[in-house]
Parts: C-alpha cells; structure tokens; sequence
C-alpha cells in the first residue's frame, strides 16, 4: 500500500492504493468516476482514454502510482459547470456517436488534440484518432465533430 | 494484475543498487505499454517493480556527434522532435507509425529496446541507422550495437542487474536517403506483418557506397539483412540493381506465420517491401545530393 496524490480534474486527491493498482480501477473503483471505460484492456481499443498531464494514455495500461504527482482529466472533468466543453456540444450537434461506450475516449483524444494543435487538417485529426475504436457509427461523425469543434474556437 | 512492491529510485545509481539487490525478482518500468500487459497476462510475475520515470539522467534529446536519447524520451515525443526529424528522419516516420497516440505518448524508446519484441518498429529504424545502445550497471557503462542486441524472442544481451540509459544515433553519411515501410493489410495501429527500414549513401558517382536494410516483425529478432547490403555497395542506384537485390533478404529473415500472415506470404512481402524501401531511400539520397 501507498498514498498517491494528484490533481483529479483539477481537485487535488490523496488515496492510499495498492502498489499494482491500475488507473482505471483506481478512477473507476475507488474514486467512482465511471465515464471512464475499460474495454479490451491491452491498450488497444482507446475506450479508457484519460489525459495525463494533457497527454492521453490508455487508463488500462497506467499504473495508478505513475499518476502521482500529477494532474488526471477524465470525461467528468471537462464541462465547464452546466456548460459542456465545445467537444462535447460539437458530438452532440453532430451524431459523433451511438452507444456511447467510446465517447469519453473519443473526447478526451479529440480534446488532447485540439489543444496541441487547434486547426488540424482532416488528415492529422484521422492520425491522432485512429486508435480510438467506435463499433457502432462508423468515424465520419467522428470526424466531423471534431472538426466543426475546431472550426468553432 | 500481479502482485508486486512497487520502488521508485530518484537517481540512476539508485536504481542500479535496487536492480543489483532484487535482480531475478524485479522488473524496471518506463511507459509500461510492455510490462503491464505481460503482467496482466501473468507471462511476468516480478515480486519488484521498479519504476523508472524520476530518474532525470534518462530524460532528455542532445545534438553531440549525431544524437543522444535518453532511453526514458517516448516515442510521441519522437515523433514530433524537430532535433529527430532533423538528423533522424527515418526514427520520427518510424515513431509516427508505432500503435497508437496514446501507445506512443506512455512507451519509450529505450523500453522498445529492453523490452526485446521483435515486432517493434523502431528496433529496425535504428540499426539502418547504425544506433546504439548505452546501458550501465553498478560496474561500468557499455554501447552496444542495436543489430547485435536482440538475442531471440524478447531476448536481449543485457544482463539482470542493466540498464538501458541511452540511444545513440551517429552523424548520417552525406548523400544518404532513408524509407520506413510497415506492411498492415489488417488495421493501422497493429504490429507490422513486415516492416523495413532502408537507408542508402551516394557516392559522388551516383553509385551506392553503402546500404543498410534492416527488418522487423520478420523473425525471432529485428534482423539487418546484411547479404542485401553487401550486393549493392558500389552497385548503380538504378530500379533494376535495387530490385535484384531485394530477394537476397528471403535468407536473412525466418518469419512465424500467424493471423497476419503465413510464413509464405510473409517472405514475398518482406521481398517486395525492401525494394520498395530501397526505391524510396535511393530516390532520398539522389535528392539530397
């Protein structure tokens, strides 16, 4: 056992955990933050897609340690109040998705992206998202949703 | 997930004193795209783990007689590094096509090396570019060639108590080019069926004065394709010389056939991407001439 502590959308956190405790048991179980998905959990799919000091990283292959010291955002922790974030408006407005399994990854990836790179070209938006698995919807409106959100800013 | 203690050394020399101590029972950890998989699958049951991303003298990328990686920079990082695209090309369009953004952000470069997957793309990347691996224990610090690291199916030559600390990656020749082809009929962010990485140098002839061809994912170990190589040194640069020395690599590689492909197919397309990236190096280095 050991105590982390981190900056959890933007709240500071201290928890004691387990030494192989995995982010996404540690976001999910412990702090019951379950926007965050695990799906096929080899890091493949990018359902549990969370930002790592801004970065995204698969939450499935993080250990919870290396989150400490460090700042986590997660799907919960991007709205702004009652007023989502321009993605998820832009998701909305443009069907960028059907079950919703793949959403907060899908997001999180796409916000990751806009904030390195504001204007991508399509072209860079299919590179950076080409991990982010969706079964349902096919990625045109995907695609189209992060593009109109970068349009929007 | 396993069990295990979890360490942390804040410094080089702590971390080679805890591996020194616990050796057969400790496992170091940088990105962990590597590790926390195999122990997920309980393939590796160390009872330490031993992390390694405070340690400062692992961190960083210097221009000193070509380039110096720290073993902990990630491939993202790579990627992108405008020193990388600068004096190693062909490492950033390696990176560029390793898994995903996030498999890129979290792995490092000197984990894809220490981890010993022969299926990597960037172990082939570095040995066209004749790279080197520094690694260092308690008792002294040694570079080893990246074509003579991988000593079989994720096996390396480093020893228990080592640590990968750094990649170096020498001054390119002058009028060379360089190619990366990584063959994925199934989807992009998967392991290559076959990957190649090229590098050709001109002479001022026109003909070549030197070629490397190394190979991932075609063997139980990245493989450099030396019979390809020594069949065009002062050859023409021509479509035709490239393309006859291309099926030289069938004996070089000895590929697994798996869903990517049989061992068959794997052959044919390891013949057909090394001229491919032979081509694309030739026609680099005629540019840069």
């Amino acid at each position: 056992m050991r105590t982390i502590k981190l900056t959890l959308n933007g709240t500071s956190v201290s928890r004691e955990i387990e030494d192989n405790r995995l982010l996404v048991e540690f976001l999910r179980e412990d702090m019951k933050l379950t926007g965050t998905k695990e799906s096929c959990g080899v890091g493949v799919c990018g359902a549990c897609t969370v930002l790592l000091d801004g970065t995204p990283i698969s939450a499935c292959l993080a250990l919870a340690v290396h989150a400490d010291g460090r700042a986590v955002t997660t799907i919960e922790g991007i709205a702004d109040g009652d007023r989502l974030h321009p993605l998820q408006e832009s998701f909305l407005r443009h069907g960028g998705f059907q079950c919703g399994i793949c959403t907060p990854g899908q997001i999180l990836a796409a916000k990751a992206l806009l904030d390195a790179n504001p204007h991508p070209t399509r072209a860079e938006i299919q590179h950076w998202m080409m991990g982010n698995l969706c079964r349902c919807t096919g990625y045109y409106k995907i695609i189209e949703s992060i593009a109109a959100a970068a349009g929007a800013e | 997930m396993v069990p295990f203690t979890y360490l942390e050394p804040a410094s080089l020399d702590e971390a080679l004193a805890l591996l020194a101590e616990h050796g057969e029972d400790a496992k170091l950890i940088a990105g962990g795209t590597g590790l926390v998989n195999l122990m997920k699958q309980r393939l590796v049951r160390p009872d330490f783990v031993i992390g390694l991303r405070a340690i400062r003298a692992l961190a960083g990328i210097s221009e000193k007689d070509g380039l110096r990686i720290g073993a902990l920079a990630t491939i993202q990082s790579l990627e992108v590094s405008e020193l990388v695209r600068r004096h190693a090309p062909l490492l950033a369009e390696a990176c560029g096509h390793v898994a995903t953004v996030r498999v890129r952000s979290m792995a490092t470069l000197g984990g894809a090396m220490a981890h010993g997957d022969p299926n990597l793309d960037t172990p082939p990347a570095l040995i066209a570019m004749d790279g080197q691996i520094v690694a260092r224990t308690r008792r002294g610090e040694r570079t080893i060639p990246v074509d003579r690291f991988f000593t079989g199916y994720f096996g390396t030559v480093l020893e228990r108590d080592e640590i990968v600390t750094e990649l170096l990656i020498p001054k390119q020749p002058a009028g060379s080019g360089t190619a990366f082809l990584k063959f994925l009929p199934a989807t992009q962010d998967d392991y290559a069926t076959v990957s190649v990485a090229t590098r050709i140098a001109l002479g001022a002839d026109g003909t070549i004065r030197e070629a490397r061809v190394a190979l991932g994912a075609a063997a139980m170990v990245p493989v450099r394709a030396r019979m390809v190589e020594a069949a065009l040194s002062g050859k023409a640069s021509d479509e035709k010389t490239l393309g006859d020395a291309a099926p030289l690599v069938v004996d070089a590689i000895d590929p697994i056939a798996d869903f990517r492909g049989s061992a068959e197919y794997k052959r044919e397309m390891a013949v057909v991407h090394v001229r491919r990236a032979l081509v694309e190096a030739a026609a680099k280095a005629k540019e840069a001439r």
